[in-house]
């Protein structure tokens, strides 16, 4: 079952940018891509536990900032060393200026 | 996958160079054999946590694995374990393993990595005067620090003082001793170098910089560290952390140059077209520093040129040219380091709320960029210089010391787009 959670406005997150969202003791990515597209992704790194929102976005991929894992920020996808295993992803919808995150 | 007329690629060490060689040969479809010797009895693992998280765990550690079994197995790696090699008959194109057995290969990859330097004093054979370079050496130490005890570390670079500040965190009344005026040495710029210092005084350890030591003297309990002014230090366990000497020992006696470690060209080549090196053993040309000759003891560049040197092997030219970047946690801080800061001839600083952010430029290009602070404050920043440096850009330095002007926004692709 769909669980929407209004997570941020759209314009908290800077174009080719990842915030940090918590809630109910799950922490989250959020991403804006160049193409105005918003993503979320699990917030921490699967290689050892660091947050994501301090890593750098470029284009679709996110780079972890501490050993440069990569991920595809739409699919999750690892894509690097060190990470090999991929992240979770949830759906997301904007709505009002908001960005919701799916949770169910 | 190997055929009789097929020797195969054989890789000489499973760190992590030769182990990300071997995993980027698969990914690239060679399906001839390949074969990874290690003397270690672990599968392949990650070194940076043995001084980090390997100490400071509540449990009982475990190795963090680069590839497991199942992995190695599935992707056809025949992985050695726990074997030496002892010789390379470059004529025959064999090496010969401590079993007795000679295998085969049409290439060869050695990635021996580094051993660490050790005391040359007397008293520095005693059995609670520890080195740390494997899982072994790591397990060794950690058992060792107890609540309370001791510990006296010599050498102030990055292992000793990981290991200094994980021992603190342990519950260890812990001493850095540190010959050189500074501890860090010369990759690291005097102002970054001063602020770890700090971090780690404030923190409750003492750092003793620009003095000696003249000899340790085992005791029934512990030892004693006598110091070049006198000063005595009684240590229940010593680690020295005093730098790393590369593995060169086979690629020697094979007849191969040695240069500060193993001597390879832009593809990773020795003298020996069918031999490669990569990682802590090698010494490369590096083209973004006018081909000035490196070796490098770093995690990520070991594995990039674990990677560099398999695409040689399957016959790219290109020259290896990744920009040098290091990291090193301190006390839940990160030190980070990208490209080489001492080419630098003017230090530009970005003030980041209290915490310095060095640019490093030469004739106006930029080389190198570091900073010590929380991770959110750095390593982004880092990560855009690094590409800064590769681009080989020549930034305004106004717009480097303004932590207003987005880094990103100085690369040339999006500058020339804006
Ligand atoms: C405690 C510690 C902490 C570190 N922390 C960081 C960090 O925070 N950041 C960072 O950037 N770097 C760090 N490093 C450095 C990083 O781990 C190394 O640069 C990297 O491991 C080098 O990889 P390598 O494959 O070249 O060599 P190694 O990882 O040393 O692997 C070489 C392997 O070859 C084997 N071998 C050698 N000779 C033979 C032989 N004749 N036959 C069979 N096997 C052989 C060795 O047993 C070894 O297992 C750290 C290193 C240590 C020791
Ligand atoms: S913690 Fe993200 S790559 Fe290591």
């Amino acid at each position: 079952m769909a669980q929407w959670i209004n997570a941020c406005g759209a314009d908290d997150i800077d174009e080719e940018d990842v915030i940090r969202f918590d809630h109910a003791g799950q922490s989250f990515a959020v991403y804006r891509l160049e193409d105005d597209t918003f993503c979320a992704t699990g917030g921490f790194c699967t290689h050892e536990n660091v947050h994501l929102a301090d890593g750098l976005v470029m284009g679709r991929i996110i780079e972890c900032p501490k050993h440069n894992g990569r991920f595809d920020i739409p699919t999750g996808k690892a894509k690097g060393a060190p990470a090999c295993i991929d992240l979770k992803t949830f759906p997301v919808k904007i709505e009002d200026g908001r960005v919701f995150i799916d949770l169910g | 996958m190997s055929s009789a007329s097929d020797p195969g690629i054989v890789i000489i060490g499973a760190g992590e160079a030769g182990t990300r060689a071997a995993l980027t040969l698969r990914e690239r479809h060679y399906t001839g054999s390949v074969t990874l010797i290690g003397a270690e009895t672990h599968l392949p693992y990650e070194r940076p946590p043995l001084s980090k998280a390997a100490q400071t765990a509540l449990d009982h550690p475990s190795p963090a694995l680069i590839g497991g079994a199942d992995r190695l197995a599935d992707l056809g790696i025949t992985y050695r374990t726990g074997v030496m090699v002892t010789g390379i008959d470059r004529a025959a194109q064999t090496v010969s393993v401590q079993d007795g057995l000679s295998l085969p290969y049409a290439q060869l990859l050695l990635a021996t990595g580094a051993k660490p330097r050790t005391l040359a004093l007397p008293g520095a054979t005693a059995d609670n005067v520890l080195y740390l370079r494997t899982f072994v050496d790591a397990l060794a130490l950690r058992n060792r620090l107890a609540h309370g005890i001791r510990l006296v570390v010599i050498g102030g670079g990055f292992i000793g003082l990981e290991v200094a500040a994980s021992a603190l965190e342990r519950g260890c009344a812990v001493t850095v001793v540190e010959m050189a005026p500074r501890i860090l040495g010369r990759a690291v710029p005097a102002e970054i170098a001063a602020r770890v210092a700090a971090h780690h005084r404030a923190a409750g350890i003492t750092i003793i910089e620009g003095i000696g030591l003249t000899a340790i003297a085992a005791r029934p309990q512990g030892s004693t560290v006598v110091l070049a002014d006198g000063t005595v230090l009684e240590a229940d366990a010593i680690i020295a952390g005093i730098g790393a000497i590369p593995e060169t020992a086979l690629a020697e006696a094979a007849g191969l140059t040695i240069e500060n470690g193993i001597r390879v060209d832009g593809r990773l080549a020795t003298d020996d077209p069918a031999i490669f090196a990569a990682g802590d053993c090698c010494s490369f040309p590096h083209p973004v520093f006018g081909g000035r000759r490196l070796r490098l003891e770093a995690w990520r560049n070991a594995q990039d040129q674990g990677r560099h040197a398999a695409g040689s092997m399957l016959g790219d030219r290109a020259a290896f040219a990744t920009v040098p970047w290091f990291w090193s946690d301190q006390h839940g801080d990160t030190l980070q380091i990208a490209g080489l800061p001492d080419e630098g001839d003017q230090t530009v600083t970005r003030d980041l709320g209290g915490m310095p952010f060095l640019f490093h430029l030469k004739g106006g290009r930029l080389v190198g960029a570091s900073a010590f602070g929380p991770i959110g404050k750095v390593a982004k920043d880092i990560r855009l210089a690094e590409m800064l440096i590769d681009a080989k850009c020549h930034p305004d330095p106004a717009a480097l010391a303004d932590p207003a002007v987005k880094l990103k926004a100085l690369l040339p692709t999006r500058a020339t787009a804006a």
